[in-house]
Order: C-alpha cells, then sequence, then structure tokens
C-alpha cells in the first residue's frame, strides 16, 4: 500500500507560480530526498504536505487518507524544522511531550515515549535543560526526539543539516539513516546537498523550475540522468557537458563530433536520437582522463588543478573553448597551463537531446 | 602635545559628556538637592531652616497624605492591569502585515502624542454629567447621567479610563515589538504539534513576550504612580480629595501652600513608593526562572 500520494499540486504566489502539477507516490516506509537548488519548489511541497501551506490545487493522501483538508496537527505527519523550531521556554522534556499532551496521550504513556526516544538518541542528560543550553547538535536532536514520539505516518525534514558544522553534519548523517531503521513510517528530506541526498533516500526526486525533473534511485539518478539538469546538478564537480553533432554511419550506436573536431564513439542507441538536431555529449570527470598531448581523443589546456588527495581533478579548456573537467591519478604532476591530451570514454558518456532528454549507453553484453 | 593614545582614552568620554553634564544637572543635582530640602523648611524665596527628618514625622502622620497615597495605589490598580490587557489584546489583533493593521496601529498610537490638557479636554466632553457623551448616551436610554467628576466613588475610575486611553499606545507597540521578535516557525512547530489557539498563546506567546510584560508593567505602575495632570485638570483632586494623587498633594503643598520642604520630603517618600514598588515585581518575576 503507498505511503504518501500526491496528485497534481499545484501551488502559486501571486502572479508566481512555485509548483505546476507535481505528482508523486512513496511505498510504505520509503525515505524519499526532495533534491533541488533554492527556489525550486522543495521546501513549498513540503510545507504543503505539513499542512503550513495550501496548496491552489491537486490531493494529498497519507496512508489513503485525504490529509490536505485537515490542519497540521491532524494529519499524523511530523516536522523537524531547518532551525529546529524548538520551544525556547520549555526544557527538552516539555519540548518533546508538547504535541503528545496537546492530543490528550495518557500522562504515562508520555513519559514512556519521552524516555525512550531520549534513550535512543542519548540525550537523557539533558531532557530538564532549556534548548538554549544545548549545543547545535543536542538541539538537532531534540528536534528529531520530538518528532520521534509523536509516532506519525511521515517525518519530514526540512534540510536537517544545513546548521550544523562539516563534522556534525556526517554524524547526524548517520543518525538520520539509524533514524529511519527505527522508525515505522516513511521520511521525506528536503535537500539542496546532492551527498546528503545520495546517501539517505531510497529514491531522490530532483526538483527545478517548479516540477519535478526525475524520480529514481539514487545510483539511476546518476548513471541514468533523465535530463540535461540533472545530470548538471547531481554529481560532484558536475558533468560537463560539449556541444556535440551527430555523425552519419551505420553502426547501432551514436558517434558524434565535438566542437574542436574531436570524434567520440559512443554506447548510445543512435536511432532513439533526434536527426539532424544539435546534441550535448554529458561526460563525468572519472570519464576523461590525461594522456600525453598527442595520445588522447582530444587536446586541451589545463586551468585549474584540484588535488583531493586519492584523485586529481583537471579542469582544461578544450581548443574550442569548452571547458572539460577530467580525472588524473591522486600524485598527478600535471601544472596549470601544461597541454595534454584528454582520453574520453565514450562508453560511458550520455547525449542530450535539443529538448534537454537525456540518452544513456546500453549496458555492454 | 597630546599622543593618539591619550586622545582615544578621553574620546569615549566626549561622546557621553553633553548628555552626562545636562543628566548631572537636571536629574542628578536636583535629586540631591531635594533630599537637602526635604530636611528643611523652606519656601519658595530660599529661605532655609533645618528641622532634620520632622517633615517626614508630619507627612507619616497627616491623613491627607495617607489618602493621596491610596489614591494613588487605587489608580495604579486600575490602570496597569487593564492597560496592559488591552494593549496586549490590542497588539495581537493588530500584528500582521496587512495596511489596515498599519493603520489601525496608527490610529491606536495617536492618542499618546495628544497632550494631557487635550485629553483631559476630551474626556471632559465625554464624562461631564450635564452635556458629556455618556450623559447624552444614558439619557437616550431613558436613564440618569453619572456624575463622573463629582461622585467621590466614580472620580478615580473615571481617572482611569482617561489615562488608559491616552497611554494604550507605548504598551501597544512594545507588545508588537515584542510580538515580531517571537520566530515563525515555532508557531508552526506548534500547529502540527496540534496546539490550540489558546494554548499556543498560553505556551508560546505569552512566554516569548515575558520580558516585554515585564517592562510594560513597570513601566506603567512606576509612570501611574507619578499621575499628575489628568486628575488636576479633571477633577483637580476632588470632591474632597477622593481623587488627590501623590504628585497632585505634593505640587499643592509646594506651590500651593509654598512649604517646599515639606512637599520635598513627600516627593522622596514618593520615589521609594516607587523604587519599592518596581523592585518588588521585578523580583517577584525574575525569581522563579533563572534566565537562559
Amino acid at each position: 500500500m503507498p505511503s504518501l500520494e500526491l496528485h497534481d499540486i499545484r501551488k502559486a504566489y501571486g502572479d508566481t507560480l512555485v509548483l505546476d502539477g507535481v505528482s508523486l507516490t512513496m511505498e510504505a516506509c520509503e525515505f524519499v530526498a526532495f533534491l533541488g537548488p533554492s527556489g525550486s519548489g522543495k521546501s513549498t511541497l513540503l510545507r504543503i504536505i505539513a499542512g503550513l501551506e495550501t496548496p491552489d490545487g491537486g490531493e494529498i493522501l497519507l496512508d489513503g487518507r485525504r490529509i490536505d483538508q485537515l490542519p497540521p496537527g491532524e494529519r499524523d505527519v511530523a516536522m523537524v524544522f531547518q532551525h529546529y523550531a524548538l520551544y525556547p521556554h520549555m526544557s527538552v522534556r516539555e519540548n518533546m511531550s508538547f504535541g503528545l499532551r496537546n492530543a490528550r496521550v495518557a500522562r504515562e504513556e508520555i513519559e514512556a515515549r519521552v524516555a525512550q526516544a531520549a534513550h535512543v538518541l542519548e540525550i537523557e542528560e539533558q531532557l530538564d535543560k532549556k534548548p538554549g543550553q544545548l549545543s547545535g547538535g543536542q538541539r538537532q536532536r531534540v528536534a528529531i526526539g520530538r518528532a520521534i514520539v509523536k509516532q506519525p505516518k511521515l517525518f519530514l525534514l526540512d534540510e536537517p543539516l544545513s546548521n550544523l558544522d562539516a563534522a556534525l553534519r556526517l554524524r547526524t548523517r548517520v543518525e538520520i539513516a539509524q533514524l529511519r531503521q527505527r522508525v515505522d513510517a516513511a521520511l521525506i528530506m528536503v535537500t539542496h546537498d546532492q551527498a546528503e541526498a545520495m546517501t539517505l533516500a531510497d529514491r531522490i526526486v530532483v526538483m527545478n523550475d517548479r516540477r519535478i525533473q526525475q524520480v529514481g534511485p539514487p545510483m539511476e539518478i546518476y548513471a541514468r540522468p533523465a535530463n540535461s539538469f540533472v545530470a548538471r546538478f547531481v554529481g560532484s564537480p558536475a558533468m560537463t557537458l560539449a556541444s556535440a553533432v551527430l555523425l552519419p554511419g551505420d553502426g547501432s550506436f551514436a558517434r558524434v563530433r565535438l566542437g574542436d573536431g574531436a570524434e567520440v564513439e559512443t554506447r548510445v542507441v543512435a536511432s532513439g536520437l533526434p536527426a539532424d538536431a544539435p546534441l550535448h555529449l554529458g561526460l563525468r570527470p572519472e570519464n576523461v582522463t590525461v594522456t600525453a598531448p598527442e595520445a588522447g581523443t582530444t587536446k586541451a589546456k589545463v586551468e585549474l588543478v584540484e588535488r583531493l588527495g586519492d584523485r586529481t581533478l583537471i579542469y582544461a579548456r578544450l581548443a574550442d573553448g569548452l571547458e572539460v573537467t577530467a580525472q588524473d591519478e591522486g600524485d598527478s604532476r600535471i601544472r596549470l597551463g601544461d597541454e595534454i591530451g584528454l582520453r574520453i570514454d565514450g562508453g560511458a558518456a550520455h547525449l542530450f537531446g535539443p529538448d534537454g532528454a537525456g540518452h544513456h549507453a546500453e549496458p555492454a553484453a | 602635545m597630546r599622543t593618539p593614545g591619550s586622545w582615544r582614552r578621553f574620546e569615549g568620554y566626549a561622546f557621553v559628556g553633553p548628555f552626562l553634564l545636562l543628566y548631572i544637572f537636571i536629574l542628578v543635582y536636583p535629586l540631591i538637592l531635594g533630599i537637602g530640602i526635604s530636611f528643611h523648611r523652606a519656601d519658595l524665596f530660599g529661605a532655609r531652616q533645618w528641622v532634620g527628618t520632622e517633615n517626614y514625622a508630619r507627612l507619616l502622620a497627616d491623613p491627607v497624605f495617607h489618602q493621596s497615597v491610596g489614591n494613588s495605589l487605587k489608580l495604579v490598580l486600575l490602570i496597569v492591569p487593564p492597560l496592559t490587557i488591552i494593549a496586549l489584546a490590542l497588539a495581537l489583533a493588530l500584528n500582521r502585515p496587512t495596511k489596515t493593521a498599519a493603520v489601525f496601529r496608527g490610529i491606536f498610537f495617536s492618542s499618546s502624542v495628544l497632550s494631557v490638557t487635550i485629553v483631559t479636554l476630551i474626556w471632559r466632553f465625554v464624562l461631564t454629567p450635564d452635556a458629556g457623551l455618556v450623559a447624552k448616551a444614558m439619557q437616550a436610554l431613558g436613564r440618569d447621567p453619572i456624575p463622573f467628576l463629582s461622585d467621590p466613588n466614580l472620580t478615580i475610575p473615571a481617572l482611569a479610563i482617561t489615562t488608559i486611553w491616552w497611554c494604550i499606545g507605548l504598551p501597544m507597540m512594545l507588545f508588537l515589538a515584542g510580538l515580531q521578535q517571537i520566530p515563525g516557525d515555532i508557531y508552526e512547530a506548534a500547529s502540527l504539534d496540534k496546539a490550540s489557539r489558546w494554548t499556543t498563546f498560553r505556551r508560546i506567546t505569552l512566554p516569548s513576550i515575558r520580558r516585554t510584560l515585564i517592562l510594560v508593567v513597570m513601566l506603567q505602575t512606576a509612570a501611574q504612580l507619578q499621575l499628575f495632570g489628568q486628575a488636576q485638570l479633571l477633577t483637580a483632586g476632588g470632591p474632597s480629595g477622593t481623587s488627590r494623587p501623590i504628585v497632585l498633594y505634593i505640587y499643592e503643598v509646594a506651590f500651593g501652600r509654598w512649604e517646599l520642604g515639606y512637599a520635598a520630603a513627600a516627593a522622596e517618600l514618593l520615589f521609594l513608593i516607587v523604587l519599592a514598588v518596581t523592585l518588588i515585581q521585578y523580583w517577584a518575576v525574575t525569581r522563579r526562572e533563572p534566565e537562559r
């Protein structure tokens, strides 16, 4: 049985359309991440599900029950806010039990649930403190605890990691991963950080420009991006998109020519591509490697070298001015200004049609 | 030649200096002078005769002074609680970003910019028993007009109503400022926590503006203990002193009976009363909960 169903959700602020017919179905206990740049509508969608915003059209069902007409407190959802939104004058214990008291849950039951949540989140020592006396990470856990005790059917997490420093972010990421193991509920997390979405979610909903661009498991989003936006947005550093022309040929796979004349043999089925239309060749850094100047697919000049330890990222420019990101060994000796050769692994390349739609390599037989 | 270092040391004083001078001459010096005068028999022409604590002893036995202290306390009790509640209610109602709310904020604040003379004039038109607005309304209902300004039981309520109307603007603005400090997301969290409107007000809003509430009550208590103009202009303290607050008593003693030393002693006692009341309030509201 599906847990959350969104049907054709629409929302506008005045003349500004922020959500244009969004539909989505979540499985029971599924963890879905809404991923997208700011202004893509992902937070608005989350707030509409929570009941903090009213959609202009569409339906929301949770476990088969229509909830979009209900007030937030009646929807069986719990939310962890970006800035935690803890009640500053209440103790941690009061913060966590506030919702249950309003729902008239029996006192013993409230105490048991708070104690249980405090135990798993390791905030038992903090129960009688005020939020102002806690560190950022502790506040985050109280906010999660406040959501857990309500035993909702759906958890909503609004950018849960964005306020934490790098070390704490990794730890909290682990905690959120554990949270989904502990709770018998579906989770939605809004994030603009693709690493969070990739590591935590069962499925990612990539949003941009008021619409869902692609829905799929993380690796599918990465390996088979539905369009050039998803291709550029997911993956770091971003995929290089190079203008390319389809070459006539009798092979079943497409052969394209780049702006500087280099030719690349892909494993994208040629028959699916629009004829005579400008294409873009999509190349992830790991599919472009550095060679001697004459040995590669094409030549380039190095503009920036990023040494990451285990690998080195080379930002280079082709003769026609196109910027390409390539990857080299961790101990690469390449320096700024070097003339290098680039070997393009056409077998892993993607092609994007004039409408941006993605065409991907057939898996090798 | 002055070095930059030594200039820096005096730079701060240069900024606070003008204010400090004014403060000393207008407030600190008269305060000390007043304490001095209160131990003298003094008149307005400068005659001084040391009498020790005689003025204070006389005051503590003076039934007219007692009556004025009682009147002032009654006024505070009749003004501060309703003023605070009405100001808070107005602030809650007008704490929204609409044009209408802005217009009403302006209207409710506008009474505060009027001088006490205008305010009492307006309320005289309303309260006067022969031709006032209230009297006309009562007549229309077939009742006798209410003698607000001459019935000893009604003069203090009449003063209280006038004062509340006059003073509502500032506390309302303070509450609005306090309400706007509350982050919106805790209200959203409360709505997800199924909190009713009343629970939200009692558990979220009220604790969040606790400091503003303390400030308003303390400021208004101190201000209304010093209520003067309305009483002088509306009832002149009458009938038979039933609406005479402390400051009006001090004024009459100093400038009517020319007993400057005696008036100064009464002023010092008022100072102590204001100090004590505000300190007790502060202690009462802060002792329970240590600030985070």
